[in-house]
């Protein structure tokens, strides 16, 4: 048995990104496209209570609500926090409050940002307006943020609004970004250090005495730890395959190409992995195979046949 | 101390479903699974406020960008001030939700649930969410079809089922679908030799037996006694529920015919009484992603012997005729918004002994199980409904 | 939406915690993988009842992949149960506290008489401020990245305006948890903790939770099995929880009807409590909660520091649960209010009364 310590814990940079495609409802669709006219919309609730931004469905009764209002530019602070360190993707890229507004004639606030110097020139009460970005695609970032205006609020109702717009806007994009730093813990840790001398190590279960490839840290049937390693293959037995005849986005590999499932002389059960140096076609379950390593590969390029007879189908049947 | 009471029965007295399709631009994701909601509902001639509970399921939040969404769809979803919960079992967690929501009828925690599961894929990419790169691990060398083609050819292997079966399922599911008006393939000019010559993707798959990826929203609402005897349209009693599971990956595992899916029908079995589900079951709409696996879930789930499922399938025992009809809705074959699929099965279920099926209707229908599964063949639910409340 | 419901369920069966496991909250655990990190716990509330996992009726785990950056994260925790025989088992994307409740259902309905519960949570691989701003709504709210503590800090503020607090009184539920948290050994934080600069004014570092890789499990039991398993069982009298709208605009912020209701359907309002535990990241929604539940000073609130000391995302609410059975199960309690709440500005929240028998 032998340990990883911490100062072996490896670590890697792992991105979660994507560009999110996201259809609108009629309400959003039309607040969204009041924001690049330069037109707030909010929807009136079955409570007769005028919600800004608009939400498609009644907090209080959960109806559908479209009866939809125009409301004013300005508005109210109701509740306000200081953001002395903005991040990434946050309105305003200098020191700013969060605020949430109600605006003239509605009764609900709405979040984003208020441009002022420093926390002095915040309160509960004052008095903002929309500054609006001078790009507008139809998005809540339409609005820049908000700034202070002059004024006591004004005595305005919300008024009725069709919510008809030329060329309304009925999707966004939301692009989202969220970066982890990715570490595999002790036992796949152990794997991948050891498959960097390409050898492959997996780890027999205390309880049931069965080999892992990899190993997991836990051996699933037991739910106890593994830990003492022990080095399978190199060779191994094709138990069962597929032939890919369609190119996967990111792989550089010309199809068709097999991928096999291979069970490891002394593991008990199969890893994944690429089959060649054969034709495709005469691949076969108990085909016995070999690691083809390339240079700095952390894995194994592919397998390909070692010359062996085939594995009798008895003797894999239990890995298939 | 410990009261015996036994369970509530459960009925099912809405069911409401999207018509599922590559990508709904017309809506949001709240809006989707409203639609369902809705729909549920208006079946059960009920209104938000007869909603107790609401539990809702899909699966990872990945695909739709939304940590936890049922924060943000707690409005559009009549919950606010209820109690709602958030299932999550991969792909059999549309199954997996219906049956938490059963347990809340059953246990005497709430009269009247409302269920719900959904998948809107089209606002990212199924591949995209399914196979985020993980560092130091080797990419996956073949997308969702290469995971489950080596299985299909191991249960080839095993049952010496000729290579034709699975275009078969795949031709009666399509031809199925054309009389659901919820699915999302609807393939008018289909024909057995447009299935078997359609392209190999991952042999031994072909491109026409594996399924689409779909937008699409279902829901149920689940009642007790009273509840069901309140129903406007005859309900559909839960005779027996559960759930099993495995690790993803083990020593010894049998992915043609996992465990967990044998136990779990045996213990739908027990709890509804069937000894011989052959017999007794008229109906089944079973989770099938790729053709191959109507023939294994028929062996897994009892209806065949080992090696045998394939003969059931090739003799056209579950065609919409036959007299164990499979996927009389089309299956996941014809639509599949991963999350919602499960439940969909369910309601598919639900639907037939109902006698509210429409179209794909099985004549006389008196018990109908609904089946899900998902992960590496792992997760499975189950559940067994009839057209008449169980014996007690 | 009022409910038809009666205002207090009577649950039909008696169910208990028998037994809670913890890990100690560490700010990275990037030694261990998520499983390695469980795995400990689950054999800790395995052995403190004498079950096998085998023995187990149902089982019941809550985590999020978002945490994680990956998607199933949750398939490979399940290494750690030894689910062999397959098991019958369900998870929640959700806080550990909601699969108690969804394994408390199951043990209303008699299906099964034992339950396992678990939860686990890493914040240390990402940036859990960034992270969670993809809860919020994902139209109008999420494409401006409002990070947590920001959205805590608007709630702090509108209860400083309401003069239901300020920045001293809060000071003061920090330096409380943290001293309490003292004698926690799970503890991240605990003891003599500076209040520290603003994050995001009005909170300063000492008013947010520390950010921290954790799991906990818990062991339920149903009637006589619960006595069997437990000495002190402690005995869950009620138990719900309640959603509210997700804008927050919309919400007000220095209240929690959700809690409120919960609690009331949980029987919480019908005797007194000694103890509480809350599950209140920042020390403003600690105010909030103390009002929603009536508890008077008379209360011990959070005695293991709460999540003030130690936050590990998706199990913090189920620790809530376990350190109030834990103080019954060895009778330093004998009625005690849980709490756990999950969303922004403490959007969802669930409710428990739990009691030891009579001594």
């Amino acid at each position: 048995m032998s340990g990883v310590g911490s100062s072996a814990v490896l670590r890697a940079p792992l991105v979660v990104e994507f560009p999110f495609t996201r259809s609108l409802g009629a309400v959003q669709s039309a607040f969204l496209t009041g924001l690049r006219e330069r037109t707030l919309l909010g929807v009136r609730a079955g409570d007769g209570r005028v919600l800004v931004p608009p939400v498609e469905y009644d907090p209080v009764t959960a109806e559908e609500i479209r009866d939809l209002v125009e409301v004013g530019a300005t508005g109210t602070v109701t509740t306000w926090a200081w953001n002395h360190e903005p991040r990434r993707g946050q309105p305003l890229g200098a020191p700013f409050a969060w605020v949430l507004v109600r605006l003239d004639g509605a009764d609900t606030a709405l979040l984003h940002a208020l441009d002022v110097p420093g926390p002095d020139a915040v309160r509960t009460g004052m008095r903002v307006r929309v500054r609006w970005a001078g790009e507008r695609v139809g998005a809540i970032t339409d609005i820049a943020c908000f700034e202070p205006a002059d004024g006591d609020a004004p005595v305005r109702a919300a008024v009725p609004h069709s919510g008809v717009f030329d060329e309304p806007v009925t999707g966004i994009v939301a692009a989202a970004r969220l970066d982890y730093t990715y570490s595999p813990g002790r036992a796949q840790t152990a794997y991948i250090t050891a498959l960097s001398e390409r050898r492959t190590v997996g780890e027999r279960c205390p309880s049931c005495r069965k080999v892992y490839v990899p190993p997991r840290g836990a051996c699933p049937t037991c739910g106890v730890a593994t830990a003492e390693r022990v080095e399978v293959g190199p060779r191994g037995t094709v138990t069962t395959y597929c032939v890919v005849n369609i190119k996967a986005k990111n792989l550089d590999i010309e199809v068709p190409y097999v991928y096999a499932h291979i069970a490891l002389d002394g593991a008990d059960l199969a890893l994944h992995a690429r089959i060649a140096g054969i034709p495709y076609d005469q691949v076969r379950m108990g085909l016995r195979v070999e690691p083809v390593w390339t240079e700095g590969g952390r894995h194994p390029d592919h397998y390909r046949p070692t010359g062996e007879p085939d594995a009798d189908y008895d003797t894999y049947k239990e890995l298939v | 101390m410990s009261r015996s009471v036994g369970k509530e029965p459960v009925a099912v007295v809405g069911i409401g479903q999207t018509r599922h399709v590559a990508a709904r631009r017309d809506v949001s994701i709240a809006g989707l699974v409203r639609e369902a909601a809705a729909r549920a509902l208006a079946d059960a001639e009920l209104t938000w406020a007869d909603i107790d509970a609401v539990v809702i399921g899909k699966a990872p939040d990945f695909f739709e960008g939304v940590m936890m969404p049922e924060l943000y769809l707690a409005d559009a979803l009549g919950a606010v001030g209820k109690p709602l919960l958030r299932v999550h079992t991969a792909g059999s967690v549309g199954g997996s939700t219906a049956l938490v929501a059963a347990d809340l009828v059953a246990g005497r925690v709430h009269g009247t649930v409302l269920t719900l599961a959904f998948e809107k894929q089209s606002e990212s990419n199924a591949m995209w969410g399914l196979s985020l790169p993980i560092p130091f691990q080797q990419p996956l060398l073949a997308g969702a079809g290469g995971f489950f083609a080596p299985h299909v050819r191991a249960y080839m292997r095993r049952s010496g089922a000729p290579d034709t079966v699975g275009s078969l399922v795949a031709y009666k599911d399509r031809r199925n679908a054309l009389k659901n008006p919820f699915a999302h393939l609807h393939e008018h000019d289909i024909t057995l030799e447009k299935v078997q010559a359609s392209p190999m993707l991952w042999d031994p798959i072909r491109y026409s037996e594996t399924c689409p990826s779909s937008d699409g929203a279902c829901a149920m609402v689940l009642t007790d006694r009273a509840g069901a005897a309140r129903s406007p349209r005859p309900p559909a009693w839960m005779h027996g529920g559960a759930m099993r599971s495995e690790p993803t990956l083990f020593a010894g595992k049998d992915f043609v015919s996992p465990r967990a899916g044998k136990d779990c029908a045996a213990d739908v079995y027990r709890q509804a009484g069937v000894t011989d589900p052959r017999r007794e079951i008229d109906a089944v709409e079973m989770y099938v992603p790729f053709s191959w696996y109507e023939p294994m879930w028929l062996e897994n789930l009892g209806f065949a012997g080992e090696g045998e499922g394939w003969k059931l399938t090739e003799a056209g025992v579950t065609e919409l005729e036959g007299d164990l009809p499979v996927n009389m809705s089309g299956g996941v074959l014809s639509a599949n918004p991963i999350g919602a699929s499960g439940m969909i099965r369910f309601a598919e279920a639900a639907l037939q002994v109902r006698g509210q099926a429409g179209e794909h209707q099985v004549a006389g229908a008196r018990r109908a199980l609904g089946h899900a599964y998902g992960g590496g063949s792992q997760f499975f639910s189950m559940w067994l409904v009839g057209a008449e409340p169980p014996a007690s | 939406m009022a409910s038809r419901e009666p205002s207090v369920l009577r649950p039909v069966r008696d169910v208990a915690v028998v037994a809670f496991g913890q890990t100690a909250t560490a700010r990275s655990t990037d030694e261990l993988s998520e499983v390695e990190m469980l795995m400990p716990v689950l054999h800790e509330v395995l052995a403190a009842t004498g079950l096998r996992t085998s023995d187990i009726g149902f089982t019941c785990s809550g985590s999020s992949d978002y945490l994680a950056g990956r998607a199933f994260s949750f398939t490979m925790a399940l290494d750690g149960v030894g689910a062999w025989p397959p098991i019958s088992e369900s998870h929640v994307e959700m806080d550990g506290a909601w699969a108690l409740y969804e394994a408390w259902t199951k043990l209303q309905t008699g299906e099964a008489d034992t339950a396992l519960v678990y939860s686990y949570g890493k914040s240390s691989p990402g940036s859990l401020r960034d992270v969670l701003t993809r809860q919020l709504d994902p139209y109008y709210v999420a494409p401006l990245w409002p990070d947590s503590v920001a959205l805590a800090a608007l709630q702090a503020q509108a209860l400083i305006d309401a003069g239901e607090t300020d920045e001293p009184a809060l000071a003061g539920v920090a330096l409380r948890s943290r001293a309490d948290a003292a004698a926690n050994p799970h503890a991240q934080l605990g003891g003599d903790v500076a209040q520290g600069e603003y994050v995001v004014r009005p909170l300063r570092t000492g008013d947010c939770p520390p950010v921290g890789d954790g799991a906990a499990a818990v062991i339920l039991a149903a009637g006589e099995r619960a006595r069997e398993l437990c000495g002190r069982p402690a005995w869950i009298r009620g138990i719900d929880h309640r959603i509210e709208a997700h804008g927050l605009g919309v919400r007000d912020l220095t209240d929690s009807p959700s809690t409120r209701l919960a609690a009331e359907r949980a029987g919480v309002f019908e005797h007194p409590v000694d103890t509480a535990e809350l599950h209140a990241p920042f020390t403003s929604q600690e105010v909030v909660l103390r009002k929603a539940l009536r508890l008077g000073d008379d209360v011990v609130v959070n005695p293991s520091g709460g999540a003030l000391a130690a936050n590990p995302m998706m199990a913090a609410g189920l620790i809530r649960l376990g350190e109030a059975a834990a103080r019954i199960h060895r009778g330093a309690s004998d009625r005690a209010v849980a709490h756990a709440t999950s969303g922004p500005c403490l959007q969802q929240n669930l409710v428990a009364l739990l009691e030891g028998d009579a001594r």
